[in-house]
């Protein structure tokens, strides 16, 4: 095994980790705050990438796409936050997961009579369509190095959001303990109004940058809903830093598991018995993962709520 | 889901014969799946079956068709369920469909049991080809291995000698795998098992890219085909490696592959391009009646309605089951594939080709074969079948 | 709560399981009348996600613990009995005990780790657990793997076919329900059943009179994947099948929908989620393809105006959660 090659694989898995950060950033910020699982936030990633398909339809650009979709993101998630979300915040949490599970059902079903069963795409920003060669004999696109540098972008600015700003004191206050920031004469609603459009956004950005390298489909945000709780989990609910850092390892390991698990295998077993064992494994190391952080840290790795 | 669709019973008819309209009537229960990432699978196949009853006015050998159709989701008890209902209270007189092998696997024990006539529409797992055939069941599809075994016969034949060969970690990947080797005799490099529904395949493209095969095979159905056909293109392989897959490369995912997936190869037993009348009047009504081009699942779809409409014609009627098979097995019908036989399992003996990905003048993005594999391709498993 | 609306409560969930028992026993004899056979399968269907469901209820509804992993007891439950059968041991003198101490062992050492956590934490980590038995499942390539395991058969009764009958085995898919439901209802009303639901409350107030709740939930967890191994071995001889699909992390999402729809906090309410739950789907998925469009919005309208579930809409439903 070279050096080179382990070098792209880390590269892979660090950009599989931004993938999944911007999907999980989002949920994080809005069940940190709100203490409100949103179930339907992966389906509103997949209104993101959709509605991106449509924005390109009419606007002929990625960037009009983008604009279209992101307006659209925000609109939808502001109508289900007043018509549904707004009653369930101060609700069990399975009665929330019942309310936004009924959202799943409906999203994906909407999406397939809107735009069919078919699977669609969205072209990649003329911009951004190069590549670069890293390795011999392998492009990396641009496109994915914009998305690992945008990703860090969001990142960044999510940091200097929330530990810099009033509104991001609220939110780091109102994820501690939300009755005493209402006590304190915060405008609670709107607050979370904010925090929940803001996620809403952040989940449809995810959709539209996924577009062009994955697979638009219905239901495509369901899997990857559970991966971003996998996530969230890891980092610790509510905390942005913990969110980021989980993303990551769970890109790596899921990448480095997925390109050496069956090697390794091979050191200990027949090819046959690791051609079984090694997928096997590879498939299932990020929930080992997951049940092993919970063992030793059974609140994550940057607890933000004390309990 | 269920949605009926009657045939256009006119009024004047059902005056006229009353309790005898009623005794020629064809009820048929089609079991898809249509819900989730994969209903575009079922929906090419409901499509093309439908369009076949169309075509014969809405009378499948001249009695009043209404077809049944009912939605898997891809559960497989649920699905079972759901073949109980058309066969106790709906009391359809065949069944058909059905697009995935565990899905085929859950309902075929209960409609073989009930001695329904059921009507394959796409999976050919082999236990059914081999030991667990029935005279019951026949496909007008393929075995499962079919498509994997034309491309590994197909690299044989091209002379690759280094291969990577990749598919999901799950029983039809690892039959995928089977099958390719059968007829590739070269050296596989790597096998690449990955896991179900993965969407980004950077490291396995890295592997490839380092591995520098002559050559890969891979087995990628539905969305994960799409996400790594892309990134397969954007990485910069779609000229370099040559991509050999199996439903992978289709009218299903072309629509969201487009341009990356073009002079990408497959193997299939039929393209919309294929010279013969039967296929030329098909793809015209199909692309006519629902905008969109067929994939092989719509043509399958429409050829299990033409079979059902041909037998019943030579039969003469639904009446006695046993001149009914015997009707079936002799398969009357023109194929758009062309030659169609069936084997003594019921599966087909057909011809198996390479097609690759190219764009229609009229900018879709459709199959077209490239050249034929195999003469009249018998599978491998028919000896094992003892039928009765 | 006062001791009477504690014993009224008590006596309408009696009069409430008595109707539905007694429903579930006269089926198959009006199904026979109007000569429809199919009720009787569908039926079976329903008891059997309705015990998996009563044990969901159990540890969710009782002691707080959300366990998004509960379908892969009704998976390792129907793999157990397949695989016996697989090698030629049907008799249920066999199998049951191996399902048993399969899923009991399996809940015992995952329990054990997963109770450590709290929350959502706690959803996630048995998410985990559930997602390895699924991927174990995928590559046993030996039982068929994906493409799943038909049983050519059912279990047998001390040599006894007579599970073949679709009439005897309702029955005995009753019995399975009804002894599950009132095991439940015991453990429930039982001291050991008042920590778990005290642990619910204040885990605190627990320890402070010197009750550590860890191993009376682990008990309770253990018990409830007991039971779901049951209806798996249940589910598998109603299918004659089995597949690694029994155990995805939709099916265990399934069974949370089924429980809070039913009612939190309400055995007989994991009865009628199940059933409505399954009923609901069977009915409109009748009148259009598109039948999500209707049962998503249901549920959202359940959860905004039907505080406690179902099981409070009833006629003399309890108005509470």
């Amino acid at each position: 095994m070279s050096a080179t090659l382990f070098a792209v694989q880390t590269l892979n898995g660090l950009q599989l980790g931004i993938l999944l950060f911007l999907i999980a950033a989002g949920l994080t910020l809005v069940f940190g705050v709100m203490d409100f699982i949103n179930l339907a936030h992966g389906v509103q990633y997949m209104l993101g990438a959709y509605l991106a398909v449509a924005g390109y339809a009419i606007t002929g650009t990625f960037w009009g796409a983008m604009l279209i979709a992101l307006i659209g993101a925000l609109v939808v998630g502001l109508l289900l936050e007043a018509l549904i979300f707004r009653h369930l915040y101060d609700r069990d949490h399975l009665d929330q997961v019942l309310a936004t599970f009924g959202v799943i059902l409906f999203l994906n079903e909407a999406v397939k009579v809107i735009w069919g069963a078919a699977p669609l795409t969205l072209p990649m920003p003329d911009l951004l369509s190069g590549s670069i060669e890293i390795m011999d004999g392998l492009l990396y696109p641009v496109y994915r190095i914009a998305l690992i540098v945008t990703g860090l972008a969001v990142a960044a600015l999510l940091y200097v959001l929330v530990s810099k700003t009033r509104a991001g004191m609220l939110v780091r206050a109102g994820a501690t303990n939300a009755p005493m920031v209402s006590a304190l004469g915060v405008d609670i609603r709107r607050l979370f109004m904010l925090v929940f459009g803001f996620g809403t956004m952040l989940a449809g950005f995810a959709g539209i940058l996924a577009a062009p390298i994955l697979v638009v489909e219905p239901g495509m945000g369901d899997n990857l809903l559970i991966l971003a709780f996998v996530v969230i989990v890891i980092g610790g609910i509510g905390s942005i830093r913990g969110a980021f850092l989980a993303a990551l390892i769970v890109g790596l390991v899921d990448t480095l598991g997925r390109g050496f698990a069956t090697d390794i295998a091979k050191l200990l077993l027949s090819p046959s018995a690791a051609n079984d064992v090694g997928p096997a494994i590879a498939s299932m190391l990020i929930y080992i993962l997951m049940a092993g952080v919970l063992f030793f840290r059974p609140t994550g790795l940057f607890p933000v709520r004390g309990g | 889901m269920k949605r009926i669709i009657t045939a256009a019973v006119t009024a004047a008819a059902v005056g006229l014969c009353g309790a005898a309209a009623q005794a020629e009537s064809l009820k048929i229960g089609f079991l898809a799946t249509l819900s989730g990432p994969p209903a575009v699978l079922g929906q090419h196949m409901r499509d093309g079956f439908l369009l076949g009853v169309k075509q014969a006015g809405g009378k499948l050998g001249g009695l009043d068709t209404e077809v049944i159709v009912v939605d898997d989701e891809l559960k497989p008890d649920g699905a079972l369920t759901k073949v109980r209902g058309l066969l106790e209270r709906d009391q359809v007189d065949m069944m058909a469909g059905v697009v995935f092998s565990n899905v085929m696997m859950a309902v075929y024990k209960p409609i073989i049991d009930s001695e329904t006539i059921f009507i394959g529409g796409n999976a050919g797992p082999s236990p059914i080809a081999g030991r667990a055939c029935s005279p019951y069941f026949f496909t007008t599809s393929y075995q499962n291995d079919q498509n994997h075994e034309a491309m590994g016969k197909y690299a044989e034949d091209a002379g690759y000698k280094r291969m990577i060969v990749m598919a999901p970690n799950y029983q039809a990947g690892k039959d995928s795998i089977a099958g390719f080797k059968r007829h590739f005799k070269g050296e596989i490099v790597d096998e690449l098992y990955t896991k179900l529904g993965q969407l980004d395949f950077s490291s396995e493209i890295t592997r490839i890219a380092a591995a520098k095969p002559d050559a890969i095979f891979t087995f990628m159905p539905g969305g994960m085909g799409v996400n790594l056909v892309k990134q397969y293109a954007q990485a910069g392989l779609a000229g370099e490696i040559p991509f050999l897959s199996a439903f992978t490369v289709d009218e299903t995912t072309l629509p969201a592959t487009q341009d990356a997936a073009l002079g990408l190869q497959a193997g299939a037993q039929w393209a919309p391009n294929l010279d013969n009348a039967a296929n030329k009047e098909f793809v015209a009504a199909f692309e006519a009646e629902y905008g969109y081009a067929p994939a092989t699942y719509a043509a399958q779809g429409y050829d299990a309605a033409r079979l059902i409409d041909a037998a019943l014609k030579k039969a003469g009627g639904k009446g006695d089951k046993q001149a009914l098979m015997a009707a079936l097995k002799e398969a009357p019908f023109e194929s758009v594939r062309g030659d169609f036989t069936f084997n003594t399992n019921n599966f087909p003996i057909q011809d198996v080709y390479v097609v690759k990905a190219v764009k229609r003048d009229d900018g879709k993005y459709v199959t077209e074969t490239v050249e034929k594999v195999f003469e009249d391709k018998i599978d491998a498993y028919v000896d094992e079948c003892r039928m009765n | 709560m006062s001791t009477q609306s504690a014993s009224t409560r008590l006596s309408r969930e009696l009069i409430g399981a008595l109707v539905v028992f007694a429903l579930f026993a006269g089926l198959p004899v009006l199904a026979d009348a109007m000569g429809d056979t199919f009720v009787v399968f569908f039926t079976i269907r329903i008891m059997v996600f309705a015990i998996a469901a009563v044990s969901l209820s159990l540890i969710l509804g009782y002691g707080a613990m959300v366990s998004f992993g509960h379908a892969a007891y009704l998976g390792l439950g129907a793999y157990s009995v397949a695989i016996l059968a697989e090698h030629g041991i049907w008799d249920v003198t066999v199998s049951l005990p191996v399902t048993l101490a399969v899923c009991g062992l399996f809940a015992l050492v995952t329990g054990a780790i997963s109770l450590k956590t709290r929350g959502v934490y706690f959803i996630m980590i048995t998410l985990a657990f559930g997602q390895m038995a699924y991927y174990t499942a995928t590559s046993l390539s030996a039982y068929g793997g994906d493409d799943g395991l038909t049983m050519w058969g059912r279990t047998e009764i001390l040599g006894s076919t007579a599970l073949g009958d679709r009439t005897v085995f309702y029955y005995v898919v009753l019995g399975c329900l009804l002894t599950c439901y009132l095991l439940a209802r015991m453990i429930v009303a039982s001291r050991f059943g008042r920590v778990l639901q005290g642990a619910k409350q204040s885990e605190m107030r627990l320890r402070a009179i010197g009750i550590d709740p860890y191993a009376y939930r682990l008990v309770a967890y253990v018990i409830a994947g007991m039971m779901a191994g049951l209806a798996g071995a249940l589910l598998a001889n109603a299918a004659e099948f089995v597949s690694p699909a029994y155990m995805s992390w939709h099916r265990s999402g399934e069974l949370i929908v089924m429980v809070v729809l039913g009612g939190l906090g309400s055995l007989l309410g994991a009865i009628v989620g199940a059933a409505s739950f399954l009923v609901l789907e069977e009915v409109l998925s009748h009148f259009t393809e598109h039948w999500r469009l209707i049962f998503g919005p249901f549920l959202v309208l359940v959860v905004l105006f039907g505080r406690g579930g179902l099981i409070s809409l009833l006629p003399g439903g309890r108005k509470n959660g």
